[in-house]
């Protein structure tokens, strides 16, 4: 613990969960409400289409079912990296975190894959409401995988100068919860009921 | 203005602009909010004139047409909510006030309140820019509703809306990062001695309402992004033609449009608590009561939003349902504005200009209140949607929450800001003529309202059932005219007290909460001596002390002397 994180201590109450964690952890549960709002809508407009299990069948699930693997196996290489700070070794802690941005970029490169794949067999954005739905929500998931990439990296250069090893755990937690979105996105895109 | 060694280092830039000083962001804050509320009342005055004196040139404006006539409402009613309520009372006053109240030197994540103002900024000036886009500004109503706000030429407004729906999101954006500050602040920022149920109630409100916010505006972050899509893209979630449905989008906006009424009511009302307990020189009446109020208000406000739609072609039963929750909410806030009627009762009240608008908050929103039982349920609300009656109830639960609210604020805090006192004579002017004007405009809306006259009309002398109540528009617009010029005084007091004003010490009004503790203006890093807290916040009028307060970082004389609540 340095010297100003003691003066903390001293300064104020004691806080039951570390001030950038708490932080963390507020930003992901309005980040919950935002996904949660969303698929919600998605859930009822479903319900109330069942006509659109015909498009949702042209999904491409075994795309999806690899990227599910790649995206849980790089939550374990985070959990791992956070676990080597536990340790004090960042280096296998940055190695780790390695792993995790490639996993990460590597789906993203099979997500783009399948968008490729979908546009040119005519299912666009505009094609119906599953589709606009579809690439609503896992452009969005997208979008976060790339920022926690950012986040990932900005921490990894952090670490490498030895700053700021608390932020591998924080980034993991937010890693971790773009993961868990992607757990409900892809049963509800694309195994749900086909024709 | 701040002389404290720390900052000497700190070049201007860093000091006034680009500051991580929870104080100086505040202020920020507070002061674009106010230049936003010149602009939404001087939008008000124009549709105003528009309604009075139809089709006639409105001088300082020109000629209205009916295009500019929706913009202009809808841009008063989106400046007045996100750019004048939300950045003064929740992140102005709770920046300026949520860390000095518990004794803290700065917020938990002072970056990211710079970020978080920086980013409200670019929303005001996104906002700003929709004025002057082809097509004009956003004209389908502040509450979007699609079709018409899903395709650009339903209006006719082309990236006034677009630019609308930006700026609204990068507002939101904003008070997320404000909202996680103000949490992480109070969870983990207090003082020594400083346990939660001994924090001033403004505190507890300031932390309900940030709470409110973030459970209740990602389902509409969410909607807008679609809503986005269908404008740019051409997409169909809100087009029923494409499948989409557009009561889904009522749904996402009530759902945070309602619980956004109690976000910006509760810091009002914990400043009037404040502001109440201070000049009636009395403890509070039922603290715990009034934070268990606030958070049964809270979860009850999620549960309320469908009574925005009571027309909207939703199943009666889920209606009904609805009608209870709202008449049920009614409850809690009965509860606090009781206690606060209580914290009156016997006083030795003194009418300095914070009190009286806080009186005036509180006898006007109970006007808002009351009325509110009518909309609220199904019967009464089928035929007032959407007449001016509803304009009339929203004017005084908002109004008396967002302007007496922040006069309160600021007439009260003003000494502790700048280390000056305003003039108590131009504040006393400032009230009556904000009092009386407000219900001038208000009282004839209710009327006409009650008589059958629809929102959203741009010429009511089109209409024979409208003409004989054109008197009462033309009342209503001089009164709009009357609370403009009354904020002159107010203007004047703000800027010039800040050089002519009487030099503040630094507890001016005797009061128990520890920002008074600090120097007047507080320095960067706020205390010079760390405080240690003792006792509850409202110790006021104490039978065994000489004086009739009690700072809450007194040290007890004997360990046997010391109150707990």
């Amino acid at each position: 613990m340095s010297e100003a994180q003691a003066a903390t201590m001293d300064r104020y109450e004691v806080p039951s969960v570390v001030t950038g964690r708490m932080g963390m952890w507020w930003f992901l549960a309005s980040e919950i409400v935002i996904f949660g709002g969303a698929l919600v809508c998605y859930l009822l407009s479903r319900w109330h289409h069942p006509d659109w299990a015909e498009s949702a069948a042209h999904t491409n699930e075994v795309i999806g079912l690899i990227n599910t693997v790649v995206l849980l196996t790089s939550s374990l290489t985070m959990v791992l990296a956070h676990d080597a700070i536990h340790h004090a070794q960042p280096k296998r802690a940055l190695r780790l975190m390695g792993v995790t941005v490639l996993l990460g970029v590597c789906f993203l490169g099979l997500k783009a894959l399948e968008y490729t794949h979908e546009i040119q067999e005519g299912y666009t954005p505009l094609k119906n409401l599953f589709w606009s739905y579809y690439y609503f929500l896992t452009g969005l998931h997208a979008l976060h995988i790339v920022a926690g990439l950012v986040a990932i990296v900005t921490v990894m250069r952090g670490l490498a100068k030895g700053k700021n090893s608390q932020r591998v755990e924080y980034v993991g937690i937010y890693w971790h919860f773009v993961d868990v979105v992607w757990i409900f996105l892809f049963p509800l895109l694309y195994l749900a009921p086909k024709i | 203005m701040y002389y404290t060694q720390q900052e000497h280092h700190v070049g201007f830039w860093r000091r006034y602009l680009f500051s991580t000083d929870h104080k100086t962001i505040g202020l920020q804050y507070m002061i674009t909010g106010l230049f936003m509320a010149l602009l939404g009342g001087y939008l008000a005055y124009v549709f105003r004139m528009q309604l009075a004196y139809p089709n006639e040139s409105v001088p300082g404006y020109g000629p209205v047409g009916p295009d500019a006539y929706n913009a202009l409402v809808t841009m008063h009613g989106t400046i007045m909510i996100f750019w004048v309520a939300m950045p003064i009372l929740v992140s102005g006053f709770g920046n300026y006030l949520v860390p000095l109240m518990l004794g803290a030197d700065d917020m938990a994540f002072p970056r990211l309140n710079m970020c978080s103002y920086w980013t409200f900024l670019v929303s005001t000036l996104v906002l700003l820019a929709s004025f002057f886009v082809p097509g004009g500004a956003m004209s389908g109503g502040w509450t979007a509703y699609p079709p018409l706000s899903a395709r650009m030429d339903y209006t006719g407004v082309e990236w006034g809306g677009t630019l609308w729906i930006l700026a609204v999101a990068l507002e939101f954006a904003s008070a997320f990062m404000g909202g996680i500050n103000i949490l992480a602040t109070t969870l983990n920022m207090r003082t020594k001695g400083m346990t939660l149920y001994r924090m001033p109630i403004f505190v507890w409100m300031q932390n309900a309402a940030n709470l409110i916010f973030m459970f209740s505006v990602g389902p509409l972050v969410a909607g807008a992004l679609m809503l986005l899509a269908d404008r740019t893209l051409g997409t169909g979630f809100f087009m029923p033609q494409q499948g989409g449905d557009p009561l889904l989008w009522q749904h996402l906006f009530w759902f945070f449009g309602h619980p956004e009424v109690y976000v910006l009511l509760l810091p009002s009302l914990g400043m009037v608590a404040e502001v109440i307990t201070n000049f009636a020189r009395k403890p509070i009446f039922g603290y715990r009561m009034i934070i268990y109020s606030v958070m049964a208000s809270g979860i009850l406000s999620f549960i309320v939003w469908a009574h925005h739609q009571f027309v909207s072609g939703i199943n009666p039963r889920l209606a009904v349902g609805f009608s209870i929750t709202t008449i049920l909410i009614s409850v809690p806030f009965a509860i606090i504005v009781f206690s606060f009627l209580a914290t009156l009762w016997r006083g030795s009240i003194q009418f300095k200009t914070p009190m009286l608008f806080a009186l005036g908050m509180l006898a006007e929103f109970l006007i808002g209140g009351v009325t509110g039982i009518h909309l609220g349920t199904t019967a009464t609300d089928i035929y007032l949607h959407d007449t001016y009656f509803v304009v009339a109830h929203f004017h005084y639960t908002m109004f008396p929450v967002t302007f007496f609210g922040l006069f309160t604020g600021i007439y009260y805090w003003y000494p502790k800001m700048f280390g000056r006192m305003m003039s108590e004579k131009l504040g006393w002017l400032h009230f009556a003529v904000t009092f009386v004007a407000f219900n001038v405009i208000f009282i004839p809306l209710f009327r006409y309202g009650l008589a059958g006259h629809q929102r959203r009309i741009y010429d009511p002398s089109l209409f024979e059932n409208l003409v004989p109540f054109q008197h009462l528009h033309v009342i209503a617009t001089i009164g709009t005219i009357a609370l403009l010029l009354g904020q002159i005084p107010f203007i004047l007091n703000f800027f010039g007290s800040m050089k002519w004003g009487k030099k503040a010490e630094r507890n001016p009004w005797n009061a128990n909460t520890l920002e008074w503790q600090t120097p007047s203006p507080p320095g960067h890093g706020n205390f010079d001596v760390i405080p240690t807290v003792y006792r509850w916040p409202y110790e006021y009028s104490a039978p065994d002390r000489e004086e009739d307060w009690c700072p809450q970082s007194l040290a007890p004389a004997t360990a046997k002397g010391v109150k707990h609540v």
